[in-house]
């Protein structure tokens, strides 16, 4: 096996939160708190968590959107955590970003043309023919066609799923090595969610791209992506293939996110589902110990609440951060 | 474009901005004509030359379309020159002999106007060589009364000022006085004891009236030389010239109404524009960069917020009297940290959390193109209608400047045109035109650029449109 294109050891990003006239720091928001893991050369992942978890702020730092404040990430042998904006301009062209909110993605005062030249305008394609050939071809890949229809239109005169190929259209036009899709789909109808999908899948088998896919939404992950890390307030709890999480979780949290997938099967309609009470915790202040420690039906008490636990490898590629696996 | 489009048509659906728009385009092209019929050196040069220029035009002269609403209609200005041939003029040289030349020139002046000229003025040309011609100036009335007006030698080139001639006004009073037993009580301007029919109207200033018909003025010179040639021009200034009249320097008001309109809209169109975009610009500097840059540009924008605007202009321009240009760029320089940017860095600070700027800064775009490429843009539709609104703002501005005396004292501007007849007594005079041309282009303008400015604000902020 070759070098993994991207790893990320202990990565942190801490908002400082600043109050009052004279804004003074009143601490910090632990939105990601010592993430690692490992991405080869066209495999996808997905981070999988609730809202507010810090699977976004994880996505925008390791894009370097956001700078860390610890950890490292080594991107292709090389570590990029520190570099300087100017340095990084090999990188932009190597990794592409694929947001929520496909209307919002695009500035709503350009057209299709406007949108897809301007990456290439900034990394620097000045052969204007060079730009359409490279605009037609990204268009044809998620099959915005025929192009000429589309070509001069302004993202308001697109559909939802017609603005999130645009969207997918402008993050590949650089022929990047990763992708990293920030719930791609969430904000689309039902019916058009699988087109992306499957586009994205798509994509990513012809190409050999690799994609993060970040979700709160279990049900979509097995599409495309081969390892599933599960985030909660901050930290991977628990990270296997696709398969093993599915059918085997063991994080008491993976258990209770595969419990509220919705249930097509009418006979199974009055099972009742142990939902986790109470909320995500406070990223300010985290509970000590384990962070999913007041929610958890299956605390250790005096264990759980004291100590964080670290990543126990359970299974071959299979890890999860629970002291219920502490088999030393 | 084709949403550009869309909102040029529903634009065309209030009748206000359809109005505003073909003003504002009407302005643009008789402005656009100006400048081109009348350059801008030569426009200064008719505007600024004194008043030898203008010699041949009436003082204080109203519009002459005033004529057709008018019963009584105002004279218009007669000029007769022996250099240009036409009915009525004469000039005969006999030569006498070596030592005499007989030069006699003759005007017929058929005058049907019921009201006097304000002026008469007489120029002559002569070329002799030592010594200089003997003229006498008749004047002879439709009743074939002769009066001698004056008699004097002349320079190679000389004017007889008639208006001006106290001698000869004293002289007609008493003549005309002892003609109708009675006395003219006021003082008569020599173009009415000229022109005036010789009866008891002419006690009375308000009955005094003309005597319609022909006149004649003709000049008997004897020049002491052989070959001296005379060359005489009449001008009869009448009350009324061109289509705006003319001033108390005799310049031809609408030179100035005309230049007035470029230099209006093209100080209100470049002063608003340009504000509006660098504040836009410094707003979007403060909210994109935010910390000390932020901190820095909002100190500055709060003193410039609270520094009163129109005494500090004053201020500088009595220190320092420039050209309009530069009282352009200066009301540029002292607007640019206006609340504008309080205003547009409100709106950044929300549009550069959208996700399309984050879309940018992932594919590497710098902060210099996020600011020009990616918030500018989004924020310059919604200022259209403010930007458009805020011409006639600017516009008026360099009017009041102008009034003040504070404006450019050589550029013909609508402002300077209210400034010189407000010192110079017009209201008081009765020269009405003189300060409503002037406010009348004023008010079209800036009324042009609100309907435009009003109806634009109802297509791009919805919650004033009416359908």
């Amino acid at each position: 096996m070759s070098t993994p294109l991207l790893r990320t050891e202990r990565l942190k990003k801490y908002f400082e939160v600043k109050r009052g006239f004279i804004r003074r720091s009143k601490g910090y928001v632990r939105a990601v708190d010592g993430v690692s893991l490992t991405l080869n050369r066209g495999e996808a992942i997905s981070i999988v968590g609730e809202s507010g978890c810090g699977k976004t702020t994880l996505g925008k730092t390791i894009l370097r959107l956001y700078e860390p404040i610890g950890g490292k990430i080594i991107f292709n042998n090389k570590d990029i955590t520190y570099l300087r904006w100017k340095d990084l301009k090999w990188y932009r062209r190597e990794t592409g970003l694929i947001q929520q909110d496909p209307f919002g993605a695009l500035p709503s005062f350009m057209t299709t043309k406007g949108i897809l030249q301007e990456p290439l305008i900034i990394n620097g394609v000045k052969d204007k023919k060079e730009r359409m050939e490279k605009i037609y071809r990204s268009l044809e890949q998620v099959r915005l066609t025929p192009i000429e229809d589309f070509i001069g239109k302004y993202p308001h005169m697109l559909s939802g799923g017609q603005q999130q190929r645009l969207v997918i259209a402008r993050s590949i036009i650089l022929e990047p090595k990763l992708i990293i899709a920030d719930e791609p789909v969430s904000m689309l109808d039902a019916s058009v969610r699988v087109e992306i999908l499957k586009l994205l899948q798509n994509l990513q088998r012809d190409y050999k791209l690799s994609i993060i896919y970040i979700t709160h939404d279990l049900s979509t992950t097995r599409y495309f992506s081969e390892m599933i890390y599960i985030m909660y307030a901050g930290h991977i709890v628990e990270g296997a293939s696709t398969k093993e999480i599915l059918k085997s979780p063991m994080h008491p949290y993976t258990k209770a996110l595969l419990n509220v997938i919705p249930d097509p099967d009418p006979s199974n309609r009055l099972k009742v589902r142990e939902v986790p009470a109470g909320e995500p915790p406070n990223l300010l202040s985290p509970p000590s110990g384990c962070r999913f420690n007041p929610r958890c039906i299956n605390i250790i008490k005096g264990v759980c609440d004291s100590k964080e636990p670290p990543m126990f490898e359970v299974d071959k590629d299979h890890y999860v951060k629970c002291w219920l696996y502490d088999h030393t | 474009m084709s949403s550009f489009k869309q909102n040029f048509k529903i634009l065309l659906i209030y009748k206000s901005a359809l109005i505003g728009l073909i003003t504002i385009l009407a302005l643009t092209g008789i402005s656009m004509y100006t400048v081109f019929s009348i350059p801008y050196d030569e426009a200064i040069k008719l505007w600024r030359a004194g008043e030898q220029y203008w010699l041949d035009n009436p003082r204080n002269a109203i519009p002459s379309w005033i004529n057709v609403f008018s019963s009584k209609k105002s004279p218009e200005t007669i000029i007769f020159d022996t250099q240009r041939p036409q009915h009525g003029v004469s000039k005969a040289i006999v030569q006498v002999s070596d030592r005499f030349t007989r030069i006699k020139i003759e005007f017929l002046l058929n005058y049907e106007y019921e009201d006097f000229p304000s002026e008469l003025n007489l120029f002559l040309k002569s070329n002799y060589n030592k010594s200089s011609p003997q003229l006498s100036v008749h004047w002879v009335k439709p009743n074939g009364e002769d009066i001698i007006l004056n008699s004097f030698l002349i320079y190679k080139e000389d004017t007889y000022y008639i208006s001006n001639d106290d001698r000869l006004a004293s002289e007609l009073k008493s003549m005309i006085s002892k003609k109708i037993n009675g006395t003219i009580g006021y003082d008569a301007p020599i173009a009415v004891l000229l022109f005036a029919s010789e009866d008891a109207s002419i006690i009375n200033p308000s009955t005094v009236n003309v005597m319609r018909g022909e006149y004649k003025l003709w000049i008997d010179g004897i020049a002491f030389e052989a070959n001296v040639n005379l060359d005489a021009k009449l001008v009869v200034y009448g009350k009324v010239f061109g289509w705006a009249g003319t001033d108390h320097l005799r310049r031809d008001l609408g030179i100035a109404l005309l230049w007035g309109m470029p230099i209006a809209l093209s100080f209100g169109v470049v002063a608003s524009v340009s504000i509006a975009l660098i504040q836009m610009f410094i707003g979007a500097l403060s909210a994109w960069f935010g910390g000390r840059i932020d901190s820095l540009i909002q100190r500055i924008t709060e003193v410039f917020m609270i520094l009163p605007f129109l005494p500090i202009l004053i201020m500088i321009s009595t220190f320092y009297k420039f050209n309009i240009w530069i009282l352009l760029i200066i009301i540029i320089a002292l607007s640019i940290f206006g609340v504008g940017v309080k205003n547009y860095r409100a709106m950044f600070l929300q549009i550069k959390e959208f996700p399309y700027v984050e879309a940018a800064r992932a594919y590497g775009a710098g902060n210099f193109r996020i600011l020009t490429h990616y918030l500018m843009p989004k924020v310059i539709p919604i200022v259209i209608p403010s930007i458009v609104l805020s011409v006639a703002d600017f516009v008026f501005l360099e009017a009041v400047l102008a009034i003040l005396g504070l404006g450019d004292p050589l550029t013909p501007t609508w402002g300077k045109i209210i400034y010189d007849a407000y010192s110079n007594g017009a209201l008081y005079k009765g020269l009405y035109h003189w300060v409503l041309e002037p406010s009348f282009m004023l008010a079209f303008t800036s009324l042009s650029f609100a309907m435009l400015g009003f109806a634009l604000d109802k297509i791009f902020n919805p919650k004033l449109r009416e359908m």
